[in-house]
């Protein structure tokens, strides 16, 4: 880790000019750095994940004298996913801290990760000393520059006086509106020089002004559309839960009789159990979700993007229905599908305004008995469990059996995550936590620990890959020092099994760089760190191994051999028609 | 053999819409499919006046893949605040997100499409090779243009005016030897006594 090279100075300018504290108690600002983190104090923050490093030693300093709990991360990435999950779980913004340099950009993944999916969080990075900046001196990375396209905005602190108030500035920006990440680069020089100005409590630019409540003119003339609509749905987005919208959402779907449909993100926002729950659409979504997006007469999109894994092709999405956008940040609508009826603002007060204006239910009957049809059609299934080798799909579902009504699922990306996304049954917000938009190789590991210490009570489980597992699973270290009791469970194909499977599917099979010669075995590999491992290859073992691994207070690592041929399914390919999703690899070719 | 799949009606027994969209997410019709043309549009935005903002503009233009045709930008009478003139030629969808994007960074204050008939000046310094110095100082005067410059060998004309206004200089000049051209981008305002601010024209979108 250069970051931490032993052979520099990790302090290269003067070291004599240290600010002498002796004031423990009263936490007076007397330098910048102290500044940045009184500013994190006063914004309400009381944990930040991060990795030490010389240029922001300073306010690491600053740390040692505040109540602020600091988790060590092995790598800046696990600190960003971390921060990114403790800000998904707990609706605040989450803190990762690093370095300049390969300090800042490890963070990269993670911010551009929490920016994809909205998930507040606060970045602040040392920098090195203003005099330095543009010499290309060491550690020196144009943070601000390379962040700045996947920062809601980002701060060079160069003066120590107004250091504080970027830290505040950042923080609530992060927070307001559409959430998402902000990042302040702190300069060395600017850190440890003195300053006595006190921040300011948390406050959004005065540019900034998120949309509260939408055009009552437009509320009117969605509520008539949606009062005449033969065949209404509800894509609930991941907008639900940021926007706390889920209670309304659902009092709404249940007074109007609306089908809801989920996008990944909004998975938790509308009980799965319920009724009118028809599932995750979009390309391995539910054919009863898909078929209803494709077929309904108006849609009502609540917080969401219409991403492309969403969509599938444009021409063919919701191609009958009048578009019903809710959504905050007004550069959505419109961006991929046309918004017939754009009602811009917070989606809890809109859904109060459409509620306020709506006079009847639309006349459903017939629409809702087709929609309950297809979920009969389309069970999501699988091989009997007798069968071996092991089914990913049962581990999922029995874990879910097993495992508290408001345990949070976290997950890396792929064919697990998908699983994870279909075999699990969620019923409440902010318990998926999932590289969803960015799609991050990686993220499972840590963003368990940023969940679980988000969430101290509430149950966490990973599902992750055997791929993704090895991107970072130093951070079990960490899981297992903060004596985190987390259930990882890997799904283990031996292979970057979605890229697989789209080589079987699209590739002519052919295998290129997806398939593992060799791999450890995690559950060893988790004892070496102080974990509980397991392994998992027999059905019949299931549950126990589940239960065992529960029951294990602290990280547990279940090792699960499933059969490396499966696949997901249903399945749209990338721009294909959501209504015409394959069922099985035949299905596929002819798509 | 693959696994994981699943039962249920084949693609082409299930239900299926007749409608489409077009590629900007637009119902359309599919016996009279519109197309949107590419325009020119002229967007005025006050930004703050602050380290960054320029890159943070055109690096959002260049990543949205939004067409730029020029970027403009210096100080107002605030110190605080400085004014950008920015030429895109989008279809209509493209002016409309290249609009929202821009008001959704945190340094914009405002933005603005101005009118078609704004006033829209660029500069252009054009230098001529030649050997007779009045026969280009009467090509300049057609188009208001002058002199800013003469030696020997070379004269350097100022011109200012609409695009195309400049197009057409630059054309009379060529039957003498062009040289150099540099072009400044469109700086625009709108006509009448209203202003802008915080909350755009005062006559609005």
């Amino acid at each position: 880790m250069s970051e931490r090279a032993f052979h520099q100075d990790p302090e290269p300018d003067s070291p004599g000019d240290e600010a002498d504290d002796g004031s423990d108690d009263a936490r007076e600002v007397t330098t910048g750095a102290e500044a940045a983190i009184i500013a994190l104090e006063e914004a309400g923050v009381d944990m930040a994940f991060g990795v030490q490093g010389g240029a922001i030693m300073p306010v690491y300093d600053a740390l040692y004298d505040s109540d602020i709990e600091h988790i060590t991360m092995a790598h800046e990435q696990g600190a960003a996913h971390a921060a990114d999950a403790y800000g998904i779980v707990s609706g605040d913004p989450g803190v990762a801290m690093a370095t300049s340099g390969p300090g800042a950009t490890n963070l990269v993944t993670g911010i551009a990760d929490a920016s994809m999916d909205s998930d507040p969080m606060i970045a602040l990075t040392g920098q090195v000393a203003t005099d330095f900046v543009g010499n290309d001196a060491f550690q020196e990375v144009d943070t601000v520059g390379i962040t700045q396209p996947i920062t809601k905005q980002n701060y060079f602190a160069g003066d120590p006086d107004t250091l504080g108030e970027d830290v505040s500035e950042a923080f609530a920006l992060a927070d307001a509106g559409r959430q998402g990440p902000t990042l302040v680069d702190l300069p060395k020089d600017a850190s440890k020089a003195e300053t006595d100005v006190q921040p300011v409590s948390p406050e959004t630019p005065d540019t900034y002004h998120p949309p509260e409540t939408a055009d009552e003119a437009v509320i009117e003339a969605a509520a008539e559309a949606l009062e005449e609509a033969d065949r209404p749905a509800i894509l609930s987005g991941g907008g639900v839960i940021k926007g706390e919208a889920h209670d309304e959402l659902r009092a709404f779907a249940r007074e109007y009789e609306i089908p809801v449909i989920t996008t990944m993100p909004g998975l938790g926002g509308f009980p799965e159990t319920d009724d009118l729950s028809l599932g995750m659409a979009g390309m391995h979504g539910t054919g009863a979700a898909n078929l209803a997006i494709t077929n309904c007469d108006v849609l009502l999109g609540i917080g969401t993007r219409f991403d492309d894994r969403l969509t599938g092709g444009v021409d063919s999405f919701a191609p009958d229905a009048d578009v019903i956008h809710v959504e905050i940040d007004p550069a959505e609508i419109n961006k991929n599908i046309y918004a017939d009826y754009p009602l811009l603002g917070d989606a809890e007060r809109v859904l109060e305004q459409l509620d306020d204006e709506l006079t009847e239910a639309p006349d459903a009957d017939e629409w809702r008995a087709q929609c309950q049809t297809w979920t009969e059609e389309y069970p999501l299934d699988y091989e009997t469990p007798e069968d071996e080798p092991l089914k990913p799909q049962y581990v999922v579902e029995r874990f879910a059996e097993h495992a508290d009504d408001d345990a949070i699922v976290t997950t890396g990306v792929g064919q697990h995550q998908m699983w994870a996304c279909q075999f699990w049954t969620y019923t409440e917000p902010r318990t998926w936590v999932s590289s969803n938009g960015l799609g991050t190789m990686g993220y499972g590991v840590p963003s368990a620990i940023g969940a679980k210490l988000g969430a101290p009570d509430r149950e966490v489980v990973t599902f992750d890959g055997d791929g993704s597992f090895l991107m970072t699973m130093q951070e079990l270290s960490v899981a297992v020092r903060e004596d985190l009791d987390i259930t990882y469970v890997i799904l283990n194909n031996e292979a970057i099994g979605m890229v697989r499977q789209w080589q079987d599917g699209f590739y002519e099979g052919r295998r290129m760089a997806s398939e593992y010669p060799w791999i450890p075995e995690f559950d060893l590999l988790a004892e070496s760190f102080g974990a509980r491992g397991f392994r998992l290859e027999e059905h019949d073992e299931v549950d126990d191994v589940i239960k065992k691994a529960r029951e294990y207070d602290g990280p547990a690592v279940i090792d699960a051999i499933i059969d490396p041929g499966e696949n997901v399914y249903p399945m749209v390919p990338s721009g294909g028609d959501n209504g015409q999703f394959a069922l099985n690899e035949q299905q596929l070719d002819t798509l | 053999m693959s696994s994981g799949e699943l039962p249920g009606p084949a693609p082409e027994e299930r239900m299926r819409p007749e409608g489409r969209r077009n590629e900007q997410g637009i119902r359309i019709d599919p016996e009279a499919e519109a197309t949107h043309q590419p325009r020119y549009a002229v967007l005025s935005a006050l930004v703050k006046h602050e380290p960054g903002v320029l890159a943070e503009v055109s690096g959002l233009f260049s990543r949205r893949q939004f067409n730029i045709e020029s970027l403009t930008v210096g100080p107002t009478t605030d110190d605080g605040v400085a004014r950008m003139t920015i030429v895109i030629e989008e279809p209509e969808p493209g002016v409309e997100q290249a609009k929202k994007q821009l008001r959704k960074l945190i340094p914009t204050i405002a933005v603005e499409e101005l009118q078609p008939e704004a006033m829209r000046r660029e500069l252009a310094l054009v230098k001529v090779r030649a050997e007779k110095p009045d026969d280009v100082q009467s090509v300049a005067e057609m188009y208001n243009g002058q002199a800013v410059d003469a030696s020997p060998n070379a004269v350097t004309v100022e011109i200012t005016g609409s695009k195309q206004k400049i197009d057409a200089a630059i054309e009379a000049f060529e039957q003498f030897d062009v040289e150099e051209v540099v072009r400044t981008g469109a700086a625009a305002l709108e006509r009448g006594a209203e202003t802008m601010d915080a909350n755009g024209y005062a006559s609005g979108e």
